[in-house]
């Protein structure tokens, strides 16, 4: 019996060049970044602030940088796969073998999909929900803390295995029998699994903590009509965290089970059916390409809103879209495998689905429109990402409605067609609204607006780009081009390819533009200071508390009686007739108090999973153990609050009062 | 001060308290009534499955009605879930998670049952002899 | 969490409706967050659900549930769980009207016979492994140990909670937290239950007709 189960020197892939230069400058980037940090002296400082907070607004923004780094990882990969297939026509094999491409493409759509949108998303959603609720934290703080750390696990495990064994080569949908144990015999698949199942099991806590919060904890008098729209699109979204994740669990289990113990859930022998995994994965992966999109929206609704000065025109009517598309999408995933051979009225019923979800998208993107006609537009960077966003979406829209007829998507299946069409709608829909977002709400989280000169450079690095990489697919779809290739004969794509991989440079120039937006937001942090908390004239409550907030983010919790209460309490503040304001009472607020489980048992999980991927029972079993110990631990301890001072929390808004009056 | 009680935990037993009229064994009434409606359906459901003096295509039906006349039971009776406005949030979020479950099974059994009237016939009903 | 309400009102409401009353109390946060993971879990199961209701028949020349399942074993199961459900909501009152010994009473009884339970179905298993009649024989046996193996689970861990839940009870009293894991406790074993009464009668039941 192996101690180390299947770990032996073999699998570190000394004798492929390319992952070496990439784990060198894996490893040396995160020694580096670690021996600056404990150097610094800044090791007590991380751990008693960021890694054991329990605080919204830290948990978002950790979320963020997660999801900023595994930006760069996934862009990475689509870099090599653009480079590869712009050389590799006629009988040229390009520079990446069959094997390590088809890891590539597979990372790339796992890392862009897992941890690169989910953990912006949410990380979005983390730290602006509570603050445009009135509230002073999500409703189960440490929970949230262990749902980062356990995304951040799976994280972890990915990136290891770059290192250490190999990655899935069967797509990012790892469909049987190719992810088997009998064609995927390696660990790839099996770090595919493990992370995915250890993060899946922190998306699912944070569905279950937002879905608590929009709905139980709400400022006095926010009723849900008078919730902002971003509010109602996180809703949304985290309903169908709650409902979609878990099948994915149970499905990815059941390719485990198959794989780990021999069961036949999707094997061909044992009168399996791999069918039935297309089935189960996509009833989850339809929902989630929502979960994704629909807080995309909800960002689109606040920056349109604040930067016309106008309400959103249609708040009702859009309400009432989101939750259409939150139960509809449960309604049309049978549409990403209308090849796999169903008769033509189950089709035909998916097909026509897929076309109704299209007009509640479309009632949406009306009232964008209706909001910014007759308001006073400004043209900051977040509106070019929404303007951007609207163009961009509609067109990889259309495309979808037009695949949605089974007849087309016969021709058009699993072609570069469709991957136009998906990276044309997640791009324009939910990258572009995610970094509008971004801009938008930096300064509420740091205290200084970002630098708006290379956040419009940025944006038409982006928007340009985009539109060069990805235009060419589809006429290669409609050309006969398939998704996936590592090589083709036919020398008339090569062309398109080429001018794909220009588009790729493109946006890499757009996001070197942001890394420089930031560099000089950092420099010039001095004169880009929000010192009022709102720079943007905004709409909503965050808008309210100072750039950052503190800890307790209100003071006194703010009375809500309208929708835009913000807005109209500065309307009534400026009024010259207006009430005068009391002077304000302070007491003292009991916080929850900072934990070390979220990053202890994310801890155990990485182990566990690792021992899991290569087969080391004793070590599996610990990790098992240590996890539930942690959770002892935190189950018996006895203080889970402290008390914030009145005084410190009068001194703090006293001198925010004092910022904004004049 | 009486606290104005908008919203009830799922789970949680009516509000009401002594003075109301609540008691301690009135309590213990409810999961006992609930225990005893469960015992009779299921021992209802054994017996609907074991005999022979129903209709049998229909016996898949009846057991179907029994399973979610007896979870019902255990939803009123023992996690007391009423139709009150007090309850709202919590019928709610039960009723997407049960439209989710019927879409995700019925769903996938329209589906797979589909694909599998598809699939190729066995190879001894296909004719692949060539003709001359 | 406590709240400090604001002072400056703009307007003032009469009566606020439900959805403008403010943060919930923690109770009711607490558990309706539990609420919702419980939808999250009974929509977990109705994965393997359908994967059961598709491979049924996927038996690979095996035995069939027919020749495998006996009836009277799951009806003493279904005795045991139904009981424990009974024993717990006793214990929910004896939580709520804080008798301790009474707590622990109707606890004990509950663990047993949840214990009860999940010792017969092991044997079930047991016996069917023994007789060849293995999860890696067929599709229909994969489902079946799958779906019903993924319940047993849920039950030890239920089993588990408990325990841990009595120590916490004997070592902290009935602090508020305490006492709101346990209104969570009751909530889960209550819905364990009624997944049972779907699995039994899907599985068990209408696997036994011919």
């Amino acid at each position: 019996m192996n101690l180390l189960g299947k770990l032996d020197w073999s699998v570190v892939p000394f004798d492929q060049p390319i992952v070496m230069f990439a784990t060198a400058l894996m490893v040396l980037t995160v020694v580096f970044v670690l021996g600056w940090t404990a150097f610094k002296g800044y090791v007590p400082y991380l751990w008693r602030e960021w890694l054991t907070s329990v605080d919204h607004k830290r948990i978002g923004v950790m979320y963020i940088v997660l999801a900023l780094i595994m930006l760069l990882r996934g862009f990475t990969d689509a870099i090599m796969m653009r480079a590869q297939q712009a050389v590799a026509a006629g009988g040229a094999q390009g520079y990446l073998p069959p094997e390590h491409f088809d890891q590539i493409f597979s990372a790339h759509g796992t890392i862009m999909i897992f941890f690169m949108a989910m953990p912006f998303v949410i990380g979005v959603m983390n730290f602006v929900v509570p603050l445009q609720l009135g509230v002073r934290d999500m409703a189960f703080p440490t929970l949230n803390s262990v749902a980062l750390w356990l995304t951040a696990s799976g994280i972890l495990l990915t990136n290891v295995s770059l290192a250490v064994g190999e990655f899935a080569k069967t797509g990012w949908v790892a469909y049987p029998p190719l992810s088997e144990l009998q064609f995927s015999p390696g660990v790839g698949v099996d770090y595919y699994l493990w992370a995915l199942q250890i993060s899946g099991v922190g998306t699912l806590m944070t569905g279950i903590n937002f879905v608590a919060t929009i709905l139980k904890t709400r400022a006095p008098g926010m009723g849900y009509m008078r919730m902002p729209v971003f509010c109602w699109t996180a809703l949304a979204s985290n309903l169908l965290i709650v409902a979609a994740f878990p099948v994915l669990t149970a499905t990815l289990a059941m390719l485990l089970l198959d794989r780990y113990l021999g069961f036949h859930f999707f094997s061909v022998d044992g009168q399996g059916n791999p069918m039935m995994y297309v089935n189960l994965f996509w009833v989850w992966g339809h929902p989630e390409v929502y979960i994704l999109v629909l807080p995309a929206f909800g960002i689109f609704s606040e920056v349109i809103a604040t930067f016309s000065s106008k309400p959103l025109f249609g708040y009702r009517s859009m309400v009432a879209a989101t939750m259409v598309i939150c139960v509809l999408s449960f309604l049309v995933w049978l549409h990403h495998f209308f090849t796999m051979g169903a008769s033509a009225d189950v089709n035909g019923f998916f097909g026509v689905m897929t076309m109704v979800i299209a007009v509640p998208t479309g009632v949406k993107v009306f009232n964008w429109l209706f909001t910014m006609y007759g308001g006073r537009v400004r043209f900051t960077v977040p509106v070019l990402w929404s303007i951007g966003f609207m163009v961009t979406f509609v067109i990889g829209g259309m495309t979808g409605v037009l695949m949605a007829v089974p007849p087309a998507d016969f021709q058009l299946h699993n072609s570069l067609f469709l991957v136009a069409h998906f990276h044309n709608v997640i791009i324009g829909g939910v990258v572009f609204g995610l970094l509008a977002g971004f801009n938008y709400w930096f300064p509420k989280a740091f205290g200084f607006t970002l630098d708006e000169r290379w956040g419009k450079r940025a944006f038409w690095c982006w928007f340009i780009g985009f539109y060069l990489a990805f235009m060419p697919l589809y006429v290669l779809g409609l050309l006969g081009m398939t998704r996936r290739m590592q090589h083709y004969d036919n020398v008339d794509w090569q062309p398109w390819l080429v001018l794909a991989a220009v588009g790729v440079a493109v946006i890499l120039a757009g996001i070197v533009c942001q890394v420089v937006q930031l560099v000089v937001s950092i420099r010039d942090r001095a004169q880009l200071r929000d010192v009022t908390g709102d720079p943007w004239n905004g709409r909503t409550l965050e808008w309210s508390t100072a750039s950052p907030p503190p800890a307790w983010n209100f003071a006194l919790l703010p009375r809500v009686a309208e929708r835009d209460t913000y807005w109209v309490r500065k309307k009534l503040a400026h009024a010259k007739d207006g009430p005068p304001t009391p002077p304000r009472e302070y007491e003292p607020i009991e916080m929850p108090k900072n934990s070390a489980t979220g990053f202890v048992t994310a801890f155990f999980a990485v182990v566990t999973g690792f021992a899991l991927i290569w087969h080391i029972w004793w070590m599996a079993a610990l990790g098992v153990f240590g996890a539930f110990v942690t959770l002892l631990v935190f189950a018996f301890r006895d203080r889970e609050e402290f008390e914030m001072a009145a005084d410190k929390i009068a001194q703090f808004d006293r001198g925010h009062q004092a910022e904004v009056a004049p | 001060m009486t606290a104005i009680r908008y919203d009830r935990a799922p789970g949680e037993q009516s509000t009401l308290t002594e003075e109301q009229g609540e008691t301690a064994s009135g309590r213990a009434l409810v999961y006992t009534i609930g225990l005893a409606l469960a015992v009779i359906l299921t021992a209802t459901s054994f017996w609907v499955a074991n005999t022979s003096l129903l209709w049998a295509p229909g016996i898949p039906l009846g057991l179907a009605v029994l399973a979610i006349a007896q979870m019902g039971v255990h939803l009123v009776f023992f996690l007391h879930i009423t139709t009150g406005p007090d309850n709202t949030n919590n019928v709610l979020a039960l009723a997407f998670g049960v439209l989710v479950v019927f879409l995700v099974v019925a769903g996938s059994l329209w589906i797979m049952a589909n694909l599998n009237d598809n699939m190729m016939p066995p190879p001894e009903l296909m004719n692949l002899h060539m003709r001359h | 969490m406590n709240v400090a309400v604001a002072i400056h009102d703009i307007q003032r409401d009469a009566l606020p409706s439900a959805s403008e009353a403010g943060p919930a109390p923690k109770r009711i946060v607490v558990a309706y967050g539990f609420w919702i993971f419980l939808l999250s879990d009974i929509v977990m199961f109705s994965a393997p659900f359908a994967a059961y209701a598709v491979l049924v028949r996927a038996t690979a020349g095996g035995p069939t549930g027919a020749q495998l399942f006996n009836q009277v074993s799951v009806a003493i199961e279904t005795t045991c769980l139904l009981a424990s459900s009974y024993t717990c909501g006793l214990m929910s009152l004896a939580v709520g009207s804080r008798r301790r010994a009474a707590t622990y009473f109707f606890a004990v009884v509950t663990f047993v016979l949840g214990a009860a339970f999940l010792a017969l179905e092991m044997r079930e298993f047991a016996d069917m492994i023994a007789r060849g009649a293995t999860p890696q024989r067929s599709a229909f046996l994969s489902s079946f140990f799958a779906l019903v193996g993924c319940h047993g689970m849920h039950v030890a861990g239920g089993l588990i909670w408990l325990a841990v839940m009595m120590a916490q009870v004997a070592l902290k009293g009935f602090r508020a937290n305490v006492e709101r894991r346990l209104f969570c406790f009751a909530l889960f074993w209550h819905a364990l239950d009624i997944i049972w009464v779907a699995l039994f009668t899907v599985v068990y039941l209408m696997g036994a007709l011919p």
